[in-house]
């Protein structure tokens, strides 16, 4: 920037003082939303894709997504009907893509609460862009990673209910509270009420927007009733603000719970591979990398097809990389470290397993998973790359990917290859391992679609409040 | 009061009793109403209508949502010794061709559903076989017939009889084939039919002969028949390929006598030392302590070798060998057999004259009959003369026999000529099977008088010379079937029934070679009672032993150099008379572990030789080329294999057995030669192997095959070490902790389960384990367990409850991880049966969820089915992995169709009413046999007192022929695994003093409940 626009720049904002009294911005930073957006520009830029017929492309996405469910569900019905045999499992190897799909889906989910807690308690305005959508992936992926601890039952449809602590009348019958299967439960199910609510109250003023912008009966009458009667007063917005931020404090603890309990339905457990105290911390980092990456996969297709290269900028897709990269390389380190205390315990079944990770019959899953969580990111030290819209999609997908083979490492290399030589076995995966996996990728993507016709991917309300301009249209 | 009532009238109509009124008086409407009239042309009217729509209604609704009524009607006058839940036992004896085994038939409102040994008999060593638990299951075949044939019609047996009594008169020359009968009022059933029928002529065979060693005796003792054996007494022992342990003669008995010599502990450090000379690896192989791969053709210079040693020493005469490559263990062999003269014991399971001479010269020289084997105690399982079998087979392509008669046998599909008896039948007037289905043999013959089950039948045997069992019906006849013998007596126009028939026959000979009872019917209650009758020992069998001269000569036969199979029976399905029996097809194989196949059986060279990549239970397929006769069957790499030779089982390739046998496998039976006169189950010369590209995949249960060395699974040593330190080969690990390094189980977090009354327990001693496989069948039996089939064994979920692990060692150096999964070319094998270790500690029960899998106050690790929703983490979290997962349905589901124990309702006669049968969805494993454990205790309850030791024990224990399992109360210190452990009340529970017994996994310190004895190998250095 050059000193005169810089001057210029700051002559502009002294002006815009007043509206951003409320938020103390360093002058020198640059804009989180570009192109010079009024606040009138951000309410049509959103509402506009609410209100419109829908595109072609839209249409495209949403039903290739409601195949896939619909097809893939084929493969649920045959699971629920035949029994658990239709996956691929055996008497050694009890979990594979089912485990590996839940722990792969929760990870996911982890974003979307970061970046509309821990980001907001920390004042990171840039997140005021991406955290509806993040927080609608986060809901989504919480649910796709539900359905697998339902869907792996050998009895889904007793185990449903007796997995949770009601009362009931077989006597003095209760859950184990030692089972971590059991602390899932409670940690999946408080995660996903908390990120249900705090989501939806954001959503409220906004619906509010839609519904006084309404133009026909029908979407008054549904925005009407999603906004609960959102008046605008001062004393709502006041409201409005503290609740986000009791919920933002209640969220964040969870962001780490939630995880760290996943981890432990490994790290409690005897097996080598499994029994690793450093789990929690790495499976929490492991998530944030993911759910990172998660949401700018999502967000570079949202921001092309909706066109909102202006408040999805690349300063924010910058700093999503730097966070995958941080994540990434503690990943990094966690996988080298267990390497270490498995060869430091001097435990014999324990250092075999890990050996077994890198240098067994599954050595392509442990090295797709070091080339993509571990080397992959590093690219991000290059500002080109994480700067680059192209690469950023690119790994974006490929931590995915290897974040799923994290958890197929962790889960399937341990198991097959444990403490008595005679059980050793082999997974292969069968057709409805693939298929149940595809049915959540359809309910995810039909859920998601959803989310971006019907509701405003951006929360308006509160990019309003970092725009550097005034409802007046300024000069550039 | 009466008389005042007041009387009032509805009018003038009644009180004038006009029967017009009366008529509608009692009527709520008295006038005539037309309701009724409207509809009357039709039948039906509004009130009919409705209610018929109510019940219609009513019906639909019932009918949609009610279950299928099944009845259980009960007794109405009940039976005197039938209580519902109560099992009754009854002494029989298992018969099947010429396999036997003294046994105790439970049984659970009058259906057979578990078979127990007869510990009263001496002959079956206090267990029991694979094939004898199983046998309950074949009772309930429905692939048996349940009327007689006639020309492949349903007939009456009164039809029947009277043709064969036409067609028997006018037959001319009748054979009647059969194995071995070592009955002897079946005997005597057949002679009366000799006696009608003058033209018969009794011809025996048997599926594994032993016609050369029959021979072999007449010519050296002029004895046609076997000698008992002993291998409790001998010290030293050399196996010529004789697998005594596997298929030989008597092998639960011989399994018995050789674990005893097995035992060790504080009072006990000798044991035996085995030395087997083999091409494929059997079972007797596998727990040899010196084990040489020899080629089928050297089996002759081999033992003519041992022969001309010992001859040295003796100072007899010594004959022409030829000379071996590979002396050292033969002549280490030769000095201690010579050491332990009258203490030694040489087999061979040769089937060559000439051998089995010198084996007999061999222990003859080294003095060891009357103290190992014992002629006069004579075996007469094995009768079959090879040579009268082949001419019959010739006689009857000739067309020379009028009719034939086949009992108790099926030789077109179980003797090597077949395909020409096949051919010879077309020729015949007249044939008979009493075959109890339409197997290979029946389905060719013109009328077939089905047999019973041996559970339907009255029977009697002589397997050892003195030495009756009596077999009785625990069920009465499930089919319109008639026991053979009966058919015989029919025939032969005897009215008695055979029972009546056997105890006269018992009245003559037994009874009066008694002098115990005086009275016959106390007697034979008594017989009937046990089961068992031997006749008392005289003493002179000693004197009789004298030093006999064996002349022997030897002619070394020609060996080529091309490759030799070796034909053997494996474990499992045996000779194949029970294949149709899933429960014996899905019984992994002692060695190889595959399931549901035969295969030929390579050695690591071999299979480089023909180019042979395998992969994870992925072979392909080779075309078998034996003096013409092509198969194409699936290779397995072997270790142990002898380089130029290959195995193949007999008992596969049924085509008409049933269901579940047919078309598994190949048979092998055409390959046996009978050149010379005499079975020989090796075929050295002509055999042709050429693979093909075509993909197959073996199931097995097991297919990783070394223990890596890991001491915390396998701990073994050498005696010389365990004479020095007890504890030899134990490993003990060590939990560094801030105090310093503690052992396992004094780190623990938890208090531990305190067991007031009974703690269950364990021992499983690896060192007499043979690995046979006789307590997963019985596991199988009594627990339920489902059969899976082998696509599903392929997908690695087979169900049973208890495994045997069975190892091999590995050449590999220390830390070279992949090679050590590769086993030695000559490995050193190691079993050891695997079931749920009931863990003190159990990793399993903390992670359920729903807390299905618990602990019980016994110190059981017990499982609520109904309580399981199927999350498999406790199998995941199972160290030892033993759990068992219900994939899907296997009960009443038409996918698994090989499942005959559950699948139709036959077979379901066979389940075990105290054991649930388990749904899709939940886990399964071992329970220790639990309701056992609860029958003992309410049992010992009722007489008000404690349960005694020995009294409860799990379905494997009772089974196992070696006694290698004993179940007990730990906390009875007078129990024996109490004493065998030597426990001790220590600081952190019960400790345990035998230096041999340890936990596996032990530095996870679950503290299984499971103890295991070291292995301990007689040899001089660790790894030879």
């Amino acid at each position: 920037m050059s000193g005169t626009s810089l001057r210029l720049e700051i002559k502009k904002n002294q002006t815009l003082k007043k509206i951003q009294i409320m938020h103390a911005e360093s002058v020198v930073r640059r804009p989180l939303v570009t192109g010079g957006k009024t606040v009138h520009d951000i309410t049509n830029d959103i509402c506009s894709r609410v209100e419109e017929k829908p595109s072609k492309s839209w249409l495209l996405a949403i039903t290739l997504s409601l195949s896939v469910l619909i097809i893939a569900g084929y493969y649920v019905y045959r699971l629920l009907w035949h029994g658990i045999g239709e996956w691929g499992l055996n008497k050694t190897v009890g979990w594979a893509w089912d485990i590996t799909n839940f722990v792969w889906w929760v990870g996911i989910g982890h974003a979307g609460t970061l970046i509309s807690a821990i980001l907001l308690l920390f004042r990171q305005r840039w997140r005021m862009a991406i955290n509806r959508a993040a927080e609608a992936m986060t809901i989504f992926a919480v649910i796709c990673a539900a359905m697998f601890p339902v869907l792996h039952m050998g009895r889904p449809w007793l185990g449903a209910y007796w997995a949770l602590p009601l009362p009931n009348t077989f006597g003095s019958l209760w859950v184990n509270f030692n089972s971590p299967l059991l602390w899932d439960v409670f940690a999946i199910s408080t995660y996903f009420s908390v990120s249900l609510v705090f989501w939806y109250i954001g959503l409220i003023p906004d619906f509010a927007t839609i519904r006084d912008r309404a133009t026909t009966k029908i979407r008054k009458a549904i925005y009407g009733a999603l906004s609960f009667g959102w008046d605008g007063a001062s004393k709502t917005w006041s409201r409005y603000e503290t609740v986000s931020l009791v919920l933002a404090g209640l969220a964040t603890p969870l962001v780490l719970s939630v995880h760290t309990i996943v981890s432990m339905d490994f790290a409690t457990s005897v097996i080598p591979g499994w029994h690793t105290t450093i789990f929690p911390p790495y499976f929490v980092a492991g998530a944030i990398f993911s759910g990172f990456a998660m949401v700018l996969t999502l967000l570079l297709v949202t921001r092309r097809v909706y066109k909102l290269e202006d408040y999805i900028t690349i300063q924010h897709i910058e700093l999503m990389n730097i966070v995958i990269t941080i994540t990434g390389s503690i990943v990094g380190v966690a996988y080298i470290t267990e390497f270490f205390i498995a060869s430091y315990s001097g435990v014999e079944a324990e250092q075999y397993a890990f050996l077994n990770r890198a240098f067994g019959p599954y050595w392509w899953a442990y090295a797709a998973m070091m080339t993509c969580n571990v080397i992959s990111p590093q690219l991000f030290w290059f500002k080109s790359i994480r700067t680059n819209i192209a690469s950023t999609f690119v790994i974006s997908i490929i931590v995915n990917i290897g974040m799923w083979f994290e958890r197929f490492v962790i889960i399937v290399t341990s198991l097959h290859r444990d403490f008595v030589p005679s059980s050793w076995a082999m997974f292969y995966p069968k057709p409805a391992d693939i298929g149940v996996y595809m049915f959540t990728f359809g309910l995810f993507f039909t859920a998601f679609f959803l989310f971006a016709k019907f509701f405003p991917v951006i929360n308006m309300a509160e990019v309003k409040s970092i725009v550097k301009a005034t409802s007046e249209k300024t000069d550039k | 009061m009466k008389n005042n009532k007041k009387q009032y009238w509805k009018g003038l109509e009644e009180l004038t009793k006009n029967p017009e009124f009366e008529k509608y008086a009692d009527k709520e409407f008295a006038e005539h109403l037309p309701i009724n009239e409207e509809s009357e042309g039709d039948g039906t009217n509004r009130r009919d209508f409705l209610k018929m729509m109510g019940f219609g209604i009513a019906a639909a609704s019932l009918a949609a949502c009610e279950a299928p009524i099944r009845k259980a009607i009960p007794y109405l006058n009940k039976p005197i010794d039938v209580d519902p839940g109560v099992p009754n036992y009854y002494a029989s004896t298992y018969l099947n061709g010429n396999d036997f085994a003294s046994i105790v038939v439970k049984t659970r409102e009058g259906r057979p559903i578990k078979i127990e040994p007869n510990t009263l008999s001496s002959l079956s060593g206090g267990g029991t076989s694979a094939q004898a638990q199983a046998s309950v299951l074949s009772l309930y075949d429905k692939e048996r017939l349940s009327a007689p044939q006639m020309d492949g019609k349903e007939t009456t047996w009164g039809d029947l009889d009277k043709a064969v009594s036409a067609n028997l008169a006018s037959a001319g020359r009748i054979a009647f084939v059969s194995n071995s009968i070592f009955s002897p009022s079946t005997q005597a059933a057949i002679d009366t039919l000799k006696a009608k029928y003058a033209g018969i002529e009794e011809i025996t065979y048997d599926q594994v002969s032993f016609s050369g060693t029959l021979s072999a005796n007449e010519k050296s003792f002029g004895k046609r028949v076997l000698p008992s054996y002993d291998f409790s007494k001998a010290k030293t022992i050399v196996t010529f390929g004789a697998d005594f342990l596997g298929e030989w003669l008597n092998h639960s008995l011989h399994n018995k006598q050789f674990a005893t010599t097995r035992k060790l502990g504080p009072n006990k450090k000798e044991m035996s030392r085995l030395y087997a000379f083999e091409s494929n690896l059997s079972l007797t192989g596998s727990n040899a302590d010196y084990r040489t791969r020899i080629k089928a053709s050297q089996q002759g210079m081999y033992v003519a070798n041992l022969y001309n040693a010992i001859a040295k020493k003796a100072g007899a005469a010594t004959v022409n060998a030829g000379t071996i490559e590979d002396s050292a263990n033969l002549t280490k062999a030769a000095n201690e057999l010579w050491a332990n003269k009258g203490k030694s014991l040489v087999v061979s399971g040769s089937n060559e004259e000439q051998v089995q001479v010198l084996v007999n010269a061999i222990n003859n020289l080294l003095g060891n009959y009357g103290t190992t084997l014992d002629i006069n105690s004579s075996d007469y399982t094995r009768k079959g003369d090879d040579k009268k079998m082949v001419n019959f087979v010739k006689d009857l392509k000739s067309g020379s026999f009028g009719a034939v008669i086949f009992f108790n046998c099926n030789p077109v599909y179980d003797h090597a000529m077949g395909k020409d008896m096949e051919e010879g039948l077309k020729k015949v007037k007249f044939s008979i099977s009493t075959s109890d289905r339409k197997d290979e043999t029946a389905s060719l013959v013109k009328a077939i008088a089905p047999d019973n089950h041996y559970l339907e039948s009255w029977n009697d045997a002589e397997p050892v010379s003195g030495k009756f069992l009596l077999t009785q019906p625990t069920i009465s006849n499930l089919f319109n079937t008639r026991q053979a013998q009966q058919s015989f007596l029919a025939w032969a126009g005897n009215d008695a029934t055979y029972f009546d028939f056997i105890k006269e026959n018992w009245k003559n000979t037994n009874f009066t070679a008694q002098s115990d009872e005086s009275n016959f019917e106390t007697f034979w209650d008594k017989c009937l009672y046990d089961g068992v009758f031997e006749v008392k020992a005289t003493e002179n069998t000693e004197a009789a032993q004298e030093a006999v001269e064996i002349a022997v000569d030897y002619k070394a036969s020609a060996t080529g150099s091309g490759d030799e199979l070796v034909i053997y029976a494996t474990g499992a399905l045996g000779n194949g008379s029970q294949a149709n029996n899933p429960w014996l097809q899905e019984m992994p194989d002692p060695i190889t572990k595959a399931v549901w196949d035969n295969y030929l059986t390579v050695s690591r060279d071999k299979a480089d030789k023909l180019g042979l990549v395998v992969g994870d239970m992925s072979t392909k397929l080779a075309n078998l080329t034996v003096n013409g006769k092509t198969i194409t069957i699936p290779v397995m790499i072997q270790p142990g294999q002898a380089e130029g030779t290959v195995g193949l089982a007999i008992g596969y390739g049924r085509t008409s057995a049933g269901k579940v046998a047919n078309g598994v496998g190949q048979n092998a039976y055409p390959f046996i030669s009978y050149a010379g006169g005499f079975q020989n189950m090796a075929i050295t010369s002509g055999v042709k192997i050429e693979l093909t590209s075509e993909e197959y995949r073996i199931a097995q249960t097991q297919t990783h095959h070394t223990y890596m060395n890991r001491s915390s699974v396998v701990q073994e040593s050498i005696l010389s070490e365990y004479q020095k330190n007890p504890s030899a080969g134990r490993a003990f690990p060590m939990i560094s902790t801030y105090h310093g390094k503690e052992k396992p189980g004094n780190v623990s977090l938890w208090e531990g389960h305190k067991y007031p009354n009974h703690h269950w327990g364990m021992i499983v001693d690896m060192n007499s384990c043979t690995g046979c496989g006789a307590c997963t069948v019985s596991c199988q039996a009594e627990n339920n367990v489902p059969v899976v089939g082998k696509a599903e064994v392929l997908n690695r979920r087979e169900m049973a409850w208890l495994r045997i692990d069975r190892y091999y060692s590995s050449d590999a150096p220390e830390g070279d991880l992949n090679a050590m999964e590769i086993a030695a070319d000559q490995p050193e094998v190691t079993f050891q049966p695997m079931m749920c270790q009931q863990c003190n500690n159990a990793p399993c029960e903390t992670v359920c969820p729903v807390a299905a899998t618990n602990h019980s106050t016994e110190g059981l690790n017990q499982m609520a089915y109904n309580r399981c929703i199927g999350t498999r983490y406790c199998a995941n979290n199972c160290p030892y992995k033993v759990r068992r997962f219900n994939w899907f349905k296997y009960h009443d589901n038409s996918q698994f169709p090989e499942n005959t124990s559950m699948n139709n309702d036959l077979g379901k006669m066979v389940l075990n009413p105290d054991v649930t049968v388990r749904a899709r969805g939940v886990m399964e494993k071992c329970s220790f046999c639990v309701q056992r454990v609860q029958y003992g205790k309410l049992e010992a309850k009722k007489e008000g007192r404690r349960p005694i030791d020995g009294e409860i024990t799990s379905a494997c224990a009772t089974a196992c022929p070696s006694e290698a399992l004993v179940f007990g109360d730990m906390k009875d210190p007078n129990s024996k695994i109490s004493k065998m452990l030597r426990l001790k009340d220590g600081e952190n529970g019960l400790e345990v003093k035998e230096e041999r017994a340890y936990n596996m996994l032990e530095e996870i310190n679950v503290k299984p409940n499971v103890w295991y004895l070291t292995k301990i190998r007689n040899k001089e250095e660790s790894n030879a």
